[in-house]
């Protein structure tokens, strides 16, 4: 267990490692002049000049690269060109905005995608699997962005069921105060239930749309592995034995199933934790989708870079999670055995 | 060349049965396939013929702003009075384009990646499924818009920026296809016929391997339009006044508030509808299992 844990770290550093040279190099060195884009299309050769000795632009490559990372080690993402603020720290502030719509949307998505995925499976050929193959073929194909806009015309325009998309609560409303940075969770909390209930009205329309879209991988999974599994010797066995279908389905198909299920959340969460820059900005969510948006309107590749870092650094560090998980429940990584697939 | 032919191979084509009428044979048995074949084919006819029968998508007409759908205007008019039938006819033949070559690009280039990985193994092997590590530790949008973002916008940028996303796929497939390939009878005997190792990799292995990476392709093709879509939406890679379907969702997004709702929802759902052609047909393809 410890050689596995060793090994897993040193793989995720030197991932990280290699997402900081990537994000850097495709920054620096690929055709554009950093100091131009920066300093925008109407610049003067005077201020580009300028810009390029303030962000250190004019000192050789490597020199520029260890000063970037060892920021990144300790923390310093750099400085954004739109706000003159240390952009991990505008970062770190809209996170928890993000991560309430990622949590709320991946639960919704679980909720549909698991069961119908079950049925599907258990009902292969069938009405029912018909339904799912489309509905999931559905769900890839999906523009998030056609998607929330069908959502805000019919749900807010013509229903008036639930608010516009315009923030995380009502113009003028007081946040509770500040525990978890979830309002949902802090309204509980604070015991403002009307505030939760608002909270829960603006979060409906973004929550739709993206659990809509990220239904669709978790039922396909949780359709061919749960068939994989009604396939095994030992399912057999238990039919045999005279096991009833429905125990059959729901312990030895479902909970063998489980493992590659969890993985595909997982993947699926750490893909919401930058496929959702088109939901935020759609519906003026003020979370790091958000901010990289008006990062990329206003050329501020500071910003940027530092959101792509972050997003990366995160996911690398998910899988590490997930693959903890994997080890603790499967003695077979654990004792470091290979895995057949 | 001998000509003894062994008599025992299955014929290509069953007596009697053309190879349209068995297209359509198998076409029949899946009815998903066919509704992509037909989408497809609907899509290319528009594309091709399509602009030469529409009004031009960027004449703009101030006297006829933001009109309902109507005969004259099938998919109504924006806020700058186009026709938005016209732009959105205009933005398949860019869209489509864009999809296919992207695919076939990130296939091609991905491919070959993956066969030197698979074939030669070793360190070549760990060097390059280390940088597709690397690769995949992005969302694929993320990637794309950062290229994107740091080359500036243009067709050919956004091209090479939503090809490198997909590269990683390809490459995974192709090499552990090629890695099966390697052990085959056939490829010990190219070698042992004084093939050098580039000729057995890429005339012998290489044909082979590529099977699922042409399946792949195929859904390649309609997320790859997703890609440049979702990246024209938010202002990257291509820009308005170009009819291009995730331009004209982001230019009539504020209508759609407004109860304008033709600007943006008709060139989304064609999107969308294009996205679903590419992905009965390789769904199918893949054996329903993608």
């Amino acid at each position: 267990m410890r050689r596995y844990l060793i090994k897993r770290a040193g793989i995720s550093l030197i991932t990280m490692l290699g997402i900081v040279i990537v994000v850097f190099f495709i920054v620096r060195v690929l055709p554009g002049d950093a100091a131009a884009v920066r300093a925008g299309p109407y610049a003067t050769a005077e201020k580009i000049a300028q810009l390029r000795a303030k962000y250190g632009l004019d000192r050789p490559l490597w020199e520029q690269f260890v000063d970037y990372l060892v920021g990144v080690v300790r923390g310093d993402f750099g400085t954004s060109v739109r706000t003159d603020q240390p952009v991990l720290g505008e970062l770190l502030a809209r996170l928890p905005a993000s991560l309430e719509l990622a949590v709320y949307a991946v639960v919704v998505a679980t909720v549909v995608g698991v069961p119908l995925g079950i049925v599907a499976a258990a009902r292969q050929g069938t009405w029912i699997d018909g339904v799912a193959r489309v509905f999931a073929i559905l769900g890839s194909s999906m523009a998030l962005f056609w998607l929330g806009l069908l959502m805000i015309y019919f749900f807010f325009f013509r229903l008036g069921w639930f608010p516009g998309p315009v923030d995380r609560l009502a113009v003028g409303t007081k946040p509770p105060p500040m525990v978890t940075g979830f309002y949902t969770i802090d309204g509980a909390l604070a015991g403002q239930w009307d505030i939760v209930w608002m909270a829960l009205r603006f979060l409906a329309l973004p929550v739709l749309t993206l659990g809509f879209v990220l239904a669709a991988p978790i039922l396909k999974m949780v359709r061919s592995s749960v068939i994989e599994t009604l396939a095994s010797d030992y399912v057999r066995t238990a039919r045999a034995m005279g096991v009833s279908p429905r125990a059959v389905l729901f312990i030895d198909g479902f909970r063998n199933a489980l493992l590659p299920v969890t993985t595909t959340i997982g993947i699926v969460f750490g893909y919401m934790l930058g496929g959702n820059i088109i939901v935020e900005y759609l519906f003026s969510w003020p979370g790091v989708g958000r901010y990289a948006y008006e990062a990329i309107q206003t050329n501020d590749l500071e910003a940027l870079q530092g959101f792509v870092i972050m997003v990366g650094i995160l996911y690398v560090l998910l899988n590490v999670v997930i693959d903890l998980g994997y080890a603790l429940i499967d003695p077979r990584i654990r004792l470091g055995r290979k895995v057949t697939a | 060349m001998s000509r003894t032919v062994p008599l025992d191979l299955p014929s290509p084509v069953a007596p009697g049965q053309s190879v349209i009428g068995r297209a359509v044979g198998e076409l029949r048995r899946r009815p998903l396939m066919a509704v992509g074949v037909v989408l497809l084919t609907a899509y290319l006819l528009l594309a091709l013929v399509g602009p030469m029968v529409t009004v031009d998508p960027l004449r703009t007409d101030p006297t006829n702003q933001l009109l309902a759908p109507s005969a004259e205007h099938p998919f109504g008019t924006d806020e700058f009075g186009r026709d938005v039938f016209a732009r959105a006819v205009a933005a398949a033949r860019l869209d489509l384009w864009i999809g296919l070559v992207i695919a076939v690009v990130s296939m091609v280039v991905g491919s070959v990646i993956g066969v030197v990985a698979g074939y030669w193994g070793g360190r070549v092997d760990e060097v390059i499924m280390r940088l597709t590590d690397v690769l995949l530790a992005f969302p694929g949008f993320v990637l794309a818009l950062i290229l994107v973002a740091a080359m500036g916008d243009s067709i050919p940028n956004v091209i090479v920026a939503v090809s490198v996303s997909f590269l990683p796929h390809f490459i995974r497939l192709t090499r552990a296809e090629a890695l099966q390939q390697r052990e085959m009878e056939y490829v010990d005997g190219a070698r042992l016929s004084g093939n050098p190792p580039w000729r057995v990799a890429f005339r012998h292995v290489m044909p082979n391997s590529l099977r699922p990476a042409a399946v792949q392709a195929t859904l390649v093709a309609g997320w790859a339009i997703l890609t440049v879509a979702g990246l024209a939406f938010l202002g990257v890679g291509i820009r308005p006044p170009t009819p291009e379907w995730g331009v004209m969702v982001a230019e009539g997004a504020n209508d759609v508030i407004t109860g304008e709702w033709w600007t943006a929802l008709f060139p989304g759902g064609m999107i969308v509808l294009a996205v679903m052609a590419f992905h009965f047909v390789g769904d199918e393809l893949g054996g329903g299992e993608v």
